[in-house]
């Protein structure tokens, strides 16, 4: 059975992704996602950020005190250079890549115009197959419009594009107000690539503390519709690769989201709960369901599901939200 | 390769030769000749090579001692060999230096030469330690400023080679060793061509090797010794020479001449000053502006002072001078004079009385700059005039002011000989806003790039917490020989505007001058700002007058705290040292240099910084009157005592120099808790109360490092005429009808270090994060505090009596003995010495290693351990560093023969003070608080009773004179891990097998904190530190379970920020243990590398970790049918990483060698089971550990560890 894919101009042999998290943090575990069949690996973000949070702690801690008493201008060995920053990320991108014959794919998060650009020239000089852009960007000061928060995200695209050569993707944030149309932007802006969607950080309440809890819960099936709507909507509008992410649990999200159009297919908490083996369920659920219809490619079922391909155009759209109030 | 000038400090100057020319560097800190350690050890972890291509070995030693002893030995067994060393460290070197010298070994010791102890310890410069050391056979070269101590240390090394006599090479401490200045570097194939490896060979081949086996080492008796001891002439006759064609040969490669004894001056001369170091420098510019001005005067500076070389002397010295004066930093007590006066008396003597001269001059000897002493051009003409004088006075001095033996001359301070090309500039900081850091990278920036000269010196107050700094810089066209402080400034910064109120910052600025404010105020309005005597020095000297809101501008681009970019920019701009825009290209090349290790966004948030400065300064327009209705405030209150007002609050204003020394003790006793009178105000936020979510556990005040937060409890009824802001709140304990509690806190006094913020466990239950302690802004609350603890102080001492001492609520209503201090803010050390004090300080006596804790505990001018109402309090004394345990020692058997003796003398009283009197004084239990408060009032009863009987008995008189002691006296011995695991270790392992009742409370920071963060055997695995710059590779020493192996000894280890409460416990069984004790304590430090505000979080997460697990042996228990050891804290919880990883020394080897610190941790979380297991193991002993169980857990703890690296 042939489950060879193209994504981001790339070609891959499943249309499975083993996407940002732990897991694609080790050399190691890439090897063994190849080995059960991963159709690429994205590494977990670079976040620009916490490289400079990391900078800014090294030199406090590594000055503090200095060159106020006498008997001890400092209280460190003099280092030439802390190894903070992308060296380690770029290290991981280099042996990955020599590693593994399936695309590996750097994922950067940045917050600067330069450092956007520069980890990027990076990451490309590193071996990275390709980039995602994970734009991490709440706008939570009432004075930005929406309309400036698209144009961050496009000139963030523009302008790695002009610095790399490999394709670049963007992840992307659900909460657009025209989501096609952003979409439609980004990729006349040069992504070649959009992933569905970002899971923003979002979080909880502590009772006992009255502290913020930070953390993140694993995605689950029901949270695939959104994703799913829209690749159904854009599929074979938008010149771009599409990668459905989040809510992957099972093959039967795998085969929805290439029903709905998806190129490829990310996963991380399946595997992160499930383990990399998980990445074998997933594809042998995908071929033992193709098999079962006797089919031995993916372009067979690839957007078939899609707004385009069905006859009732209306499902992605309000009738689809009135049929299910009804329905409830 | 062709010379190349560049800027760098003494230190690094002397250890840039001195690690390229030899094998084996034996090491120890001490302040000032670490950085020369330092720098070895790290290029030795860097891999730097030596001329020869190989890379030296870099030994630390336990004490300088040690580093003497391993030196000789590396050097008998055939290696290259040196150390760097000053003071007290090159005394405890003199043993080996003896022997090195005398079986003829080529070295040379590297001397950044320091005061010596005396009746008080410095760590600054002076020759008293290498005059100490010149009957060791040592030849001794002497530098006088960083170009020459870079080329000598050459020389030295050429010179030891071929005369086979050891040298020292000695420099002045801190003036020299931490002077940047300008010099011309040597390459290393300047080096190559002085080293002649033929004679590298021959010392080789001098070696001990059993291929062809000797015997060196003998004992001699008395029939050879003597000989023997003679055979070493010929090689000392040789040396003069010898170092003298050495300096030719130096002087044909680079250009630069030196002679043993350098004349510089008038060929007629009649007037002529000797001496060594840097003041040689001084005194030859004095020279040359008399000689302008038509006087017959010159200098000869000594270089080449063992052996003393009496021929080179009287060549070197014109035959028309009539008045000679000889003068040096050292002092020796009882002498006709110093030693190098002595020497030169003695060659004029010889030369006349052989016919050699035919005039003696006048030859008056004199003492400079001790303990760093500036010596100014004022004092070096006060020394010429004084030659000029019909009787000029011998044994004088120059710099102080001697009311007492009116030996000191008098000078002007403010004669300058300094051209008006020399730019001088003088900038006020503080020690946390960088601004010595960016006035170094100026002098480089200067120096490097604009083809100037520059030079930099800094000076810095006593204390390690909001410390001021100087920075004296001088940028010229010419080389700068001006290793003086600037007297006579045409730039002044003031980086902090609150200065302004307690120094006079204008002193030295010069007519004309710049004068640069960092103010809150912009130029429109801080004139209203400044005191009036400020005012009328700007008019009066005419000054230019700048401001900056630098700190804002700082925050602005997120450089909280660090204005020193942005004033830096400043003085380049106003200044005119470089082109405006020159100047700030280099700055930045030199942030990028600075900051880029750290990242590009610190380098980048410099950048803009500089970019935002100039459009935020202003020049002020200066009124032609003082408008100003406020003058600087009275540095200390009137009620301050009369010792205060005279010595402490001078210091405090800077002008410690000028106190005469009739009004200085005579024997280094000074009086206690004078801490109290210097409020410091440092902390931009303090402490706020909020009574109502306050559960009064106490829990502030035992963490707070400096005695900042007091707690009473009171009747209410007491509260009438309390200021509004005074607040209290009902006792909440049962039992306490009518009382009140109130919690003050000396925000004046007080560091910001929030430490009692984070171990509040009150919160509130309603607003987020709010505790019954906040940090808030100080400002609206200093008032208001001063109100309420002004009142507070009037309010009865809770009484010790009734006090429970034994829980951690009780504590706080415990008077602190030790107070204030200037210890970092949020030090973990301080709050176990604040609890001894309160615990056991009215009877007590400390006797406190040298290190951190003896430098806040008495570095002038404050002294933090203080007395009580009573005027009972700690009795606190340093002896050295290695020597404490000792030094503790001998307090117990003083305390227990006048006891033994108060006792006898007391029984023999029974006829005039009635036995059961007697018996009541000598027999009562002292266990208990309540018991000790009841003796002390029945002694201070005997007391009067002895005095009615003093003028007709002589016992009675005799019993008054050691019946102090009839109060049990409690003996701590307190030190860091450099004194107990190093240094002071075989001292403290003999006080423990005595079993004498004296208590050791170790102040464990794993690190020598004090002199800057170098390892001790108590540094763990995997940290890095100065001298393990590579990271530590074996575990630290459990000096424990060393102690456990004496069966009787009470040992335990504590952590406060882990269970402040078993603290507390092992505290007091320790004092309370008849014999000895040792507590270790965790310390948390500046030098592990993180926020200190989480100091007692990370204590915790040490023990959680089973990193520092907490336990007590009490032999005692035995006794009792109980387990002697105590396992305290629970099996580990969290891994150790989650401890370790919150730390830059353990980070920082993460982030350079990930590997082996991965590696490393792994052994060290194995390291950390295998101890847990060992003390679950002993607590499960019905007997407690055997001393065979303990070696045999002790090796298979270590096991896997590597050895040395």
């Amino acid at each position: 059975m042939d489950l060879t894919t193209r994504y981001l101009g790339l070609t891959l042999n499943s249309p499975v992704v083993a996407s940002a998290g732990p897991l694609t943090s080790k050399v190691d575990n890439i090897r063994k996602l190849e080995d059960l069949g991963a159709g690429a690996v994205v590494l977990p973000s670079l976040f620009e950020e916490q490289i400079q949070q990391e900078q800014q702690l090294i030199d406090r801690l590594a000055t503090t005190g200095a060159d106020s008493y006498a008997e001890a201008l400092t209280y460190f060995p003099t280092v030439e250079s802390y190894n903070i920053g992308p060296a380690a990320y770029l290290e991981t991108i280099h042996q990955a890549a020599q590693a593994v014959d399936i695309p590996v794919v750097a994922s950067l998060n940045g917050i600067t115009d330069q450092g956007w650009v520069q980890y990027a020239r990076q990451m490309e000089e590193a071996g990275a197959a390709a980039i995602e852009l994970n734009i991490y960007f709440i706008p939570a000061t009432s004075n930005v419009t929406g309309r400036e928060v698209e144009l961050r995200y496009i000139s963030i695209l523009k302008a790695v594009k002009q610095a790399v050569k490999i394709p670049v993707a963007v992840k992307l944030s659900p909460h657009f107000s025209a989501m096609a149309n952003m979409a439609a932007q980004l990729v006349e802006a040069g992504a070649d690539g959009l992933v569905l969607f970002n899971r923003f950080y979002q979080p909880d309440i502590d009772l006992a503390e009255l502290t913020l809890l930070p953390n993140l819960e694993l995605s689950t099936p029901a949270e695939i519709r959104l994703p799913l709507l829209w690749i159904g909507v854009l599929s074979g509008r938008v010149g771009a690769s599409l990668a459905a992410s989040t809510g992957v649990e099972s093959s039967d999200q795998v085969i929805k989201y290439l029903l709905a159009g998806a190129d490829v297919v990310m996963t991380t908490s399946a595997l992160l709960k499930h383990g990399a083996g998980h990445m074998k369920v997933l594809l042998d659920g995908l071929r033992t369901w193709l098999a079962a219809r006797d089919l031995t490619t993916l372009d067979s079922i690839r957007g078939r599901m899609s707004q385009r391909n069905i006859a009732d155009k209306t499902a992605f759209a309000r009738a689809n939200y009135i049929r299910v109030l009804q329905g409830y | 390769m062709n010379s190349r000038t560049a800027t760098m400090d003494g230190n690094t100057a002397v250890a840039y030769v001195a690690y390229r020319v030899n094998e084996v560097c034996g090491i120890f800190p001490i302040t000032p000749s670490s950085t020369m350690a330092e720098l070895a050890d790290e290029w030795s972890a860097q891999g730097i090579a030596n001329i020869w291509g190989n890379i030296p070995v870099v030994q630390e030693m336990q004490s300088e001692g040690g580093a003497a002893g391993v030196v000789h030995g590396a050097l008998q067994a055939g290696a290259l060999t040196t150390t760097f060393t000053a003071s007290q460290g090159l005394l405890l070197m003199i043993p080996n230096m003896f022997k090195i010298a005398g079986e003829l070994t080529p070295t040379v010791f590297h001397i950044a030469a320091r005061a010596i102890a005396t009746q008080a310890l410095s760590i600054f410069g002076d020759h008293s330690d290498v005059m100490a050391v010149r009957s060791t056979g040592f030849a001794m070269l002497s530098s006088a400023s960083v170009q020459e101590a870079h080329d000598s240390a050459l020389i030295a090394q050429a010179a030891t080679l071929q005369s086979r006599i050891p040298f020292l090479h000695f420099f002045d401490g801190f003036r020299t060793s931490h002077e940047l200045n300008t010099l011309t570097l040597l390459s290393d194939a300047d080096l190559r061509a002085m080293i002649d490896d033929d004679l590298v060979r021959a010392h080789r081949a001098r070696a001990l090797n059993p291929e062809h086996p000797f015997i060196r080492g003998t004992a001699h008796n008395t029939d050879t010794f003597f000989q023997a001891r003679e055979t070493v002439n010929p090689f000392y006759a040789k040396v003069p020479g010898i170092v003298q064609a050495t300096m030719d040969a130096f002087a044909k490669l680079t250009g630069r001449q030196y002679r043993l004894f350098d004349f510089d001056g008038s060929a007629d001369a009649e007037r002529v000053v000797i001496l060594m170091g840097s003041g040689a420098e001084t005194a030859r510019g004095t020279a040359e502006v008399l000689r302008q001005k038509g006087e017959k005067v010159g200098v000869l500076q000594v270089r080449l002072f063992r052996p003393f070389s009496a021929a080179h002397l009287l060549a070197a010295l014109p035959l028309t001078c009539r008045a000679v004066a000889v003068i040096e930093q050292t002092k020796e007590p009882g002498a006709s004079g110093e030693p190098l006066y002595l020497d030169v008396i003695e060659a004029l003597a010889q030369a006349g009385s052989r016919g050699q001269r035919q005039a003696m001059p006048r030859i008056i000897g004199g003492r400079y700059g001790l303990s760093s002493k500036d010596f100014s051009p004022g004092m070096a003409k006060a020394v010429f005039d004084e030659l000029s004088k019909p009787d000029p006075k011998n044994g004088f001095t120059v710099g102080i002011h001697d009311d007492v033996s009116h030996t000191s001359l008098e000078f002007d301070s403010n004669w300058s000989i300094e051209p008006d090309e020399v730019v001088r500039a003088v900038f006020y900081g503080l020690g946390s806003d960088g601004t010595v850091g960016a006035n170094k990278n100026s002098v480089k920036i200067i120096a490097e790039d604009a083809g100037l000269y520059a030079q930099g010196y800094f000076v810095y107050d006593s204390h390690k917490s909001g410390a001021q700094t100087i920075s004296h810089l001088r940028f010229g066209p010419h080389a700068i020989h001006s290793p003086y402080l600037v007297v006579s400034a045409n730039f002044v910064a003031c980086h902090q505007f609150h200065f302004l109120e307690r120094q006079d910052i204008l002193r030295l600025a010069s007519t004309g001058a710049t004068f640069l404010l960092n103010s809150p105020h912009g130029p429109e309005a801080v004139w209203d700002h400044l005191p009036r005597s400020v005012q009328h020095c700007i008019i009066d000297k005419k000054l230019r007058f700048f401001v900056i809101d630098a700190s804002r501008v700082a925050q602005e681009v997120g450089l909280k705290n660090r204005s020193n970019t942005v004033l830096q920019t400043c003085f380049f701009a106003l200044s005119g040292v470089l082109p405006r825009d020159q100047a700030i290209t280099q700055i930045k090349r030199f942030i990028r240099k600075s900051y880029g290790g750290k990242g590009e966004q610190v380098v980048q948030r410099n950048f803009n910084a500089v970019d935002a400065t100039l459009s935020e300064l202003h020049e002020v327009r200066v009124p032609a009157e003082p408008s100003s209705a406020f003058e600087r405030p009275p540095t200390v209150p009137a009620a301050a005592p009369e010792f205060v007002q005279l010595l402490t609050a001078r210091m405090f204003e800077g002008l410690g120099d000028q106190i005469p020394v009739s009004l200085m003790p005579i024997d280094g006793t000074w009086p206690s808790g004078t801490a109290a009178w210097e409020k410091r105000n440092i902390a931009e936020e303090v402490p706020v109360w909020l009574p109502d979510l306050c559960v009064q556990c106490g829990q502030c005040s035992f963490v707070c490092p400096h005695s900042v937060i007091r707690a009473k409890y009171f009747d209410w009824s007491r509260l009438e005429g309390a200021p509004s802001s005074f607040q209290s709140a009902p006792v909440n304990a049962r039992g306490y009808p009518g009382v009140n509690f109130s919690l003050q806190f000396y925000v004046e006094d007080c560091t910001g270090c929030a430490l009692c913020v984070e171990s509040c466990p009150a919160e509130s239950a309603i607003e987020p994060g709010i505790k019954a302690i906040n940090m808030r802004p100080k400002a609206p609350v200093v008032e208001p505090a001063r109100m309420n603890t002004a009142f507070f102080e009037r309010l009865p001492m809770n009484d010790r009596a009734r006090v429970d001492f034994a829980n951690v609520r009780g504590v706080q209503f415990l008077e602190p003995l030790f107070e204030f201090s200037g210890a970092c803010a949020g030090c973990g050390e301080t709050p176990y010495l604040k609890l001894l004090s309160q615990l056991f300080g009215d009877r007590m006596m400390v006797a406190n290693a040298t290190g951190c804790s003896s430098i806040y505990g008495a570095n002038l001018p404050v002294t933090p351990w203080t007395k009580n109402g009573e005027g009972r309090g700690p009795a606190w004394s340093n002896s050295l560093f290695e020597d404490n345990a000792e030094f503790g020692l001998g307090f117990r058997l003083a305390a227990s023969k006048h006891h033994e003796m108060a006792v006898s003398l007391l029984k023999s009283l029974s006829a005039e003070l009635g036995d059961a009197f007697i018996s009541a004084v000598l027999t009562v239990p002292q266990v208990q608080e309540s018991e000790i408060r009841a003796q002390h009032i029945r002694v201070a009863e005997l007391k009067t009773k002895l005095l009615k009987l003093a003028g007709r008995s002589e016992t009675a008189r005799d019993l008054l004179s050691v019946v102090d002691h009839l109060v049990r006296r409690s003996i701590w011995i307190v030190g860091g891990d450099g004194w107990a695991y190093d240094i002071g270790y075989g001292g403290l392992d003999h006080v423990l097998a005595t079993g004498t009742d004296v208590n050791i409370l170790v102040l464990d920071t794993e690190v020598y904190s004090n002199t800057g963060g170098q390892a001790s055997k108590a540094t763990p695995l995997g940290a890095i530190a100065k001298f393990a710059a590579a990271g530590k590779r074996v575990a630290r020493k459990d000096l424990a379970l060393q102690a456990i192996a004496y069966g009787n000894v009470y040992v335990a280890q504590v952590a406060m920020g882990a269970n402040p409460q078993q603290t507390l416990q092992a505290f007091r069984e320790a004092e309370a243990y008849q014999g000895t004790s040792l507590i270790l304590a965790y310390s948390h430090c500046i030098a592990h590398g993180f926020d200190l505000r989480y100091g007692m979080k990370q204590q915790d997460l040490a023990t959680a970790s089973g990193y520092w697990p907490l336990f007590r042996y009490n032999p005692a228990m035995r006794k009792v049918g109980e387990r002697p050891f105590r396992l305290d804290s629970p099996r580990p919880t969290v891994p150790f990483k989650d401890y370790a990883y919150n730390e830059l020394r353990y980070q920082a080897l993460a982030l350079t060698r990930p590997e082996e610190a991965a590696a490393l941790l792994r052994q060290a979380q194995t390291d950390v089971n295998e101890k847990y297991r060992i003390y679950e193991e002993f607590a499960s002993l019905g007997s407690g550990p055997a001393p065979a169980q303990i070696t045999t857990a002790v090796a298979k703890a270590l096991e896997g560890s590597e050895g040395p690296h």
